[in-house]
């Protein structure tokens, strides 16, 4: 398939070029992750076969079992055969008597053999098939309820942020959110979540700047949205975070409870976080396969990138990440619909032509994903307290977005670094979105850059300084070019050696004769 | 307050020492607002917002924009004059003790005076388990909008979590050879702060010369800044603290004092 020449008349073959790199890079990633697996890999099995809740320390029951597991026969072999083993011979009723009896240590668990484990490899399968039967439930709901109620009447979607750290604050700004025009809510989490190996269970009403990501707060947050879109006539679709620790669980839990968006980016959490980029890998591509098979778009994070390095010199970078995502996500059996690839607007505001800029870079990414829901990122770094240069500033972003076509557009906020947002800050910012977009939310059909002018020249540059930094990336020696890239800081500023970081014991090489049910099916979508 | 920095009135050269807001002529005083009031858009919430000016020292206060958000909820930008008077040599502020740095010259500065990256290794002490307050300041992530300690290309960051036990961290800040440690405690029960802090500066006083001993720092949500002497540390930062104020501080410490210390010997 030849994509659309899009406005810059971009280079086919540069482009084709890229795209192999960025296969060529990732390729061997894709080979290390399917070696391995994690513990909240396994623990995301055990969600989708329907355990739940947690002890009275609030540690969740599928941590119990996992550790019970582990500690008798390790995670090598996946904990599934372990588990249904125990179940078959009766030493629980279900899954969650089970984790009590493991966690109380009266269980243990052995290896089975023969047709001991053929027995409870089929009841594994019964069970996590279940699991999996639901996700595509709530994706045939999901269907059904956008038909029903519409999607958005324009283009970009309107996306809001909601983060009081309370969820019964949370649905009421979020439905006030929604009557005021939000076509997606996010609700942030919790400082620090990311860094936790278990869920957290349950409402949770004490947060730090963002909210717990629980099944709970999902539940109740999505039936408020469904309350909102009967009365506002349109599907309003519900964001969390797929990252940290975590993620391959938080995606399960996401897809059960029929999330709509979910934050998930490759290696976020690696530079970002300092999480071993080993167990980074294996559980993006678990989560990744959970969000495709769930009907999830995902949204990735390569405005990170913007604010730790300066946005002109690390553009390349965005577009980089962005190839890596894309083949990570369509591996992984995402599709083009899925890959809401991000990019920001975070050039220095008083460095010249940096509007002009914006436009390329924006741009860029249109024409080289034009099928991906491109996430359009507002200013941060260059919010400076001063709320009305920020209300000017967050207008031009407004105005990049409607002029290049972007698909999700984060609303900005001109009290970024100043407060969480007031009401009458998202009033502001909702006003200046659909002024922009009342005014010149067509404009984009007159917008054609020269095709040796400044935007088209730098949007090149950009995309050729990409082609450098992948031709780099695969210049390392050794067997995982990235890898080793990402060992000694190629990307960003950050050294992130495979062997270091956080959440790395709980990675492990499978053995011969690994079972799980989960990965079974999601490979085989 | 620390004993290092300096209080009292600001000077003002040149400048009056009385003074009013000015919006278009010397004294005039006057002054914008905005707000939010819980009450629908009508006649009666604009004299509401007219009300809580008027409060507020705005006479005579003009509305001049009110504009319902929702059935529940009216915004209000208000003008108006105020009568009070500022006497700006009275005015009482606490002035950092050293100067802050862009993340470019910190490492400019570490370049040029240590010829080498600038080590520093931080922990959660003790049995605390809250690293939010030391991954703010460490991680490249960072806080308030400022990217922590990691993104400093002239600094390396050994960040050991949480958990960390004193032994631990100085046989750590040995084999690093670090030039400032870092602690963070958050948790304050039966004062569990005060004493970890004092156990860590005690076993760096004993495994170090004087003269050698890193740069120790104590952070976290409950500690007073005024507390460094009595915990044993060179400085003690509070609630609210960016990485950038950190690293300046350090390179103030690190850098600029050693080199005092080089030409003076």
């Amino acid at each position: 398939m030849t994509p659309p020449r899009g406005k810059l008349d971009l280079d086919p073959v540069t482009v084709r070029k890229a795209r192999t790199l960025a296969r060529q890079a990732g390729r061997p990633i894709v080979t290390m992750a399917k070696k391995h697996t994690t513990v909240s890999v396994e623990r995301a099995t055990l969600r989708l076969a329907g355990l739940q809740g947690a002890d009275a320390d609030g540690i969740p029951w599928v941590n119990r079992l996992l550790d019970a597991v582990r500690g008798d026969v390790g995670i090598e072999h996946g904990v599934a055969a372990p588990v249904w083993d125990a179940l078959v011979r009766g030493e629980a009723d279900d899954l969650s008597t089970l984790a009590q009896k493991a966690s109380a240590g009266s269980v243990r668990f052995r290896l089975p053999e023969g047709r001991d484990l053929t027995r409870a490899q089929a009841a594994a399968r019964k069970q996590v098939g279940a699991g999996v039967r639901r996700v595509d439930a709530r994706r045939r709901e999901r269907e059904r309820l956008v038909k029903r109620w519409g999607d958005p009447k324009q283009k970009p979607w309107i996306y809001l942020i909601v983060a009081t750290g309370d969820i019964y604050e949370d649905i009421p700004q979020a439905q006030q959110a929604a009557r005021e025009g939000a076509d997606v809510i996010a609700v942030i989490r919790s400082t620090g979540q990311s860094l936790l190996d278990y869920v957290p269970e349950g409402a949770t009403r004490e947060g730090f700047a963002g909210t717990y990501a629980t099944q709970e707060n999902f539940r109740l947050m999505r039936a408020a949205l469904d309350e909102s879109s009967a009365e506002l006539g349109r599907y309003v679709r519900l964001t969390n975070y797929a990252s940290g620790l975590c993620m391959p669980e938080i995606a399960a839990l996401a897809g059960l409870e029929r999330l709509d968006m979910m934050l998930n980016d490759s290696m976020y959490g690696i530079l970002f976080r300092d999480i071993n980029p080993i167990r980074t890998f294996v559980d993006q591509r678990f989560s990744r396969q959970v969000h495709a098979r769930a009907g999830i778009i995902i949204n990735t994070g390569e405005d990170n990138y913007l604010t730790t390095a300066d946005a002109v010199e690390a553009a390349h970078t965005v577009t980089v990440s962005q190839l890596l995502n894309e083949y990570f996500g369509k591996e992984a059996g995402l599709e083009d619909w899925q890959l809401g690839l991000g990019h920001a607007f975070e050039i220095t505001p008083e460095l010249p032509d940096s509007f002009r800029m914006e436009l390329a870079h924006a741009l860029l990414a249109r024409d080289l994903f034009p099928n991906a829901p491109l996430k359009w990122m507002p200013p941060t770094r260059h919010m400076t307290g001063d709320i009305f240069r920020g209300y000017l500033l967050d207008g031009f972003f407004n105005l990049a977005g409607a002029l290049t076509g972007q698909s999700i557009l984060l609303v900005g906020m001109m009290t970024e670094a100043v407060v969480t947002p007031w009401l009458s800050d998202r009033d502001l910012a909702l006003q200046n979105v659909r002024y922009v977009m009342n005014a010149a939310g067509n404009l984009h059909e007159d917008f054609h850059p020269a095709p040796d002018g400044y935007i088209a020249q730098r949007a090149r540059q950009v995309l050729g300084e990409s082609i450098e930094l992948l031709e780099k990336i695969l210049a390392h020696e050794g067997k995982h070019g990235l890898l080793e890239a990402i060992a000694d800081g190629t990307f960003g500023l950050m050294k992130r050696p495979a062997d270091a970081g956080r959440g790395q014991d709980g990675v492990a090489k499978k053995a011969p004769g690994y079972f799980n049910p989960a990965t079974d099916i999601l490979e085989a979508t | 307050m620390t004993t290092e920095a300096t209080t009292g009135p600001a000077a003002a050269q040149g400048a009056a020492q009385i003074l009013r807001p000015y919006g278009d002529t010397t004294g005039d005083g006057m002054v914008q607002l905005s707000f939010t009031l819980p009450m629908p858009h009508s006649k009666v919430a604009e004299g509401a917002a007219a009300q809580l000016a008027n409060k507020m020292g705005m006479d005579p206060a003009l509305v001049v924009h009110a504009k319902a958000m929702g059935p529940d909820f009216t915004f209000f930008v208000v003008y108006g004059r105020v009568n009070h008077l500022i006497d700006v040599s009275k005015v009482e502020v606490v002035e950092r003790d050293f100067p802050l740095l862009t993340p470019k010259e910190v490492n400019a500065a570490v370049k040029r005076a240590l010829r080498r990256r600038l080590v520093v290794v931080g922990a959660c002490i003790g049995t605390d388990a809250h690293t939010v307050g030391i991954d703010a300041i460490m991680n490249i992530k960072g806080f308030a909008g400022e990217k922590g300690l990691e993104y400093y290309r002239e600094v390396k960051v050994v960040n050991l979590g949480a958990q960390v036990s004193v032994p631990q961290l100085v046989a750590r800040a040995r084999a690093e050879k670090a030039d400032a440690v870092l602690v963070s405690q958050v948790v304050t029960q039966r004062d569990a702060h005060i004493l970890n802090t004092k156990e860590m500066s005690a076993a760096f006083r004993e495994a170090y010369p004087a003269d050698r001993r890193p740069v120790l720092i104590a952070g976290g949500p409950r500690f007073d800044e005024a507390m460094a002497g009595e915990l044993g540390v060179d400085r003690v930062f509070a609630r609210g603290t960016t990485p950038g104020e950190v690293a300046s501080y350090l390179v103030d410490q690190i850098v600029t004092r050693r080199a005092t210390r080089k030409t003076g010997v």
